[in-house]
């Protein structure tokens, strides 16, 4: 563990010492923000709860966090660093979660940012505290599931244009997968898919973050999955490393 | 004391070529090896598996007695690698590049402090510690790369074209270096330079189409021919056919 929290720490520093971190960030508020109020109709709605927030985050996620991770391993490969990095005596499990751990941290950081608008909910109503803590929580868990499917990928390619589009296709089916048009359409034709892909879907897996309902199963489902992508990366690294 | 390292034939098959073909020789404490080879012989290769980083078709490398494949990590703490290009963090401080690889190796508190230090002394980095690795030269670079394999001091160093890139002042003091660490440690250094093995290796193994040609003293094998140029010239390239 030691040697996977020196490497997230390199990494996480890594991205304060580029633009990438304050061009996320303040994109991310932009965007985060200004559809909460506008789109979200945040004043018209009469209650004080940050619903349209947690309804636009994963979204904002799913363009968000493959630009992230789109470098993760591809950057590696391009300037040979990955060669210093694997050559170091950790695992290479260790450098995997190391990665992970920081852009989640990272994600982490652009969530904890967007505290005004806690603050704005509480100032104007009496807000259930509760359900904004599960909600973010939730936000957080579906970064690490697009985090974990980004890295994976990126570390299949050099090329970061398609680690990128690659991430948001893939990261796209699970958080499409549980919407109404997917399900009705495959309920129809597929019914025996419809219950899967409910299975699989992200966006199903956060409602019950948003409304204040923590269960075992949905954490169990974002640790298994974050978990399978994290082994996915893990073979990806191995046997892509020195091509 | 038995071999430092120990290659016991390795193999490395890329699709249907074979970059390295059943190499074995070993290297004691105290013996400097010059690794010499046409591009694409499988130096790099060699070194690469050597250290861990490519896995090989077949075959085995063990640096201090542990086996690079079975036990990497035990096998990694001994070693001191620079990669070829001295591949480095471009963002990073020297000083915080330098720290991080500390960290990592386990150093902690003032033993890490004195580590980097005393690594940034050897290879004169001093001056330009606090600036972003990207904005320095070449020689610059490679002696950060440089600093980050003898960090640790450790018994096995493998360095790939530790002096490519380096203007003529800067390749003796590496040289210098190298010589002075020599003979508490096993050293493998691939060169492109010829002259670089004779003032520097006690040993030349010389390898093309991924096998070893030759394995002798510089001096014994610059006199099987009028010059080590010449011997080099004769082992690699292709023969006639008559």
């Amino acid at each position: 563990m030691g040697g996977a929290l020196t490497v997230a720490r390199r990494e996480l520093s890594g991205y304060f010492a580029t633009p990438v971190a304050y061009v996320f960030i303040v994109i991310f508020l932009i965007m985060s923000g200004a559809l909460t109020f506008t789109l979200g109709n945040f004043f018209g709605r009469g209650t004080a709860d940050l619903q349209p927030f947690f309804g636009f985050v994963p979204w904002l996620f799913l363009f968000l966090v493959p630009a992230l991770t789109m470098r993760l391993w591809a950057e590696e490969r391009r300037l040979g660093t990955i060669e210093l990095l694997l050559t170091l005596p950790i695992t290479q499990w260790q450098a995997v979660l190391g990665k992970f751990l920081a852009a989640w941290a990272f994600c982490a950081i652009a969530l904890v940012l967007t505290f005004p608008l806690v603050l704005t909910v509480n100032y104007l109503g009496n807000p259930d505290n509760g359900v904004i803590v599960t909600g973010y929580v939730g936000c957080l868990l579906v970064a690490g599931t697009y985090l974990a499917v980004g890295a994976a990928i990126s570390a299949l390619t050099k090329n970061q244009v398609i680690a990128f589009v690659l991430a948001v296709a893939v990261c796209f089916l699970f958080a499409a997968a549980g919407s109404p048009v997917v399900t009705e359409f495959l309920s129809t034709r597929i019914p025996a898919l419809a219950e899967i892909a409910r299975g699989i879907s992200i966006t199903d897996r956060l409602n019950g973050f948003s409304r204040g309902v923590v269960t075992l199963r949905d954490l169990i489902f974002f640790a298994s999955f974050i978990g399978f992508w994290l082994f996915a990366n893990a073979v990806a690294v191995d046997h892509r490393k020195a091509d | 004391m038995s071999a430092l390292i120990e290659i016991d034939r390795l193999t490395k098959n890329f699709g249907g070529f074979t970059a390295v073909d059943d190499v074995s020789f070993t290297v004691a404490r105290g013996e400097v090896l010059g690794f010499l080879g046409p591009n694409g012989a499988g130096k790099s290769t060699t070194m690469k598996m050597l250290a861990g980083f490519v896995t090989p078709s077949s075959g085995t490398a063990r640096i201090c007695g542990e086996d690079v494949v079975d036990r990497p990590v035990a096998a990694k703490r001994h070693l001191g690698y620079l990669p070829e290009g001295a591949p480095t963090y471009p963002e990073m401080t020297v000083a915080a590049f330098l720290a991080f690889v500390a960290h990592v190796r386990g150093f902690r508190g003032s033993e890490a402090a004195d580590r980097i230090a005393h690594a940034m002394r050897l290879t004169t980095l001093e001056g330009v510690r606090l600036q972003p690795i990207e904005t320095l030269s070449k020689g610059f670079k490679r002696r950060v790369g440089l600093a980050q394999a003898l960090l640790h001091d450790p018994p096995v160093l493998v360095l790939d074209e530790p002096t490519d890139g380096l203007d003529p002042n800067q390749k003796h003091e590496v040289r210098r270096l190298i010589a002075q660490m020599a003979p508490n440690k096993a050293i493998i250094i691939s060169t492109h330079i010829l002259e670089e093995v004779s003032a520097i290796c006690s040993r030349a193994i010389i390898i093309a189409r991924g096998q070893v040609l030759a394995d002798s003293t510089p001096a014994e094998l610059a006199g099987r021919g009028s010059s080590l140029d010449a011997v080099f010239r004769d082992l690699t390239l292709p023969k006639e056919v008559a």
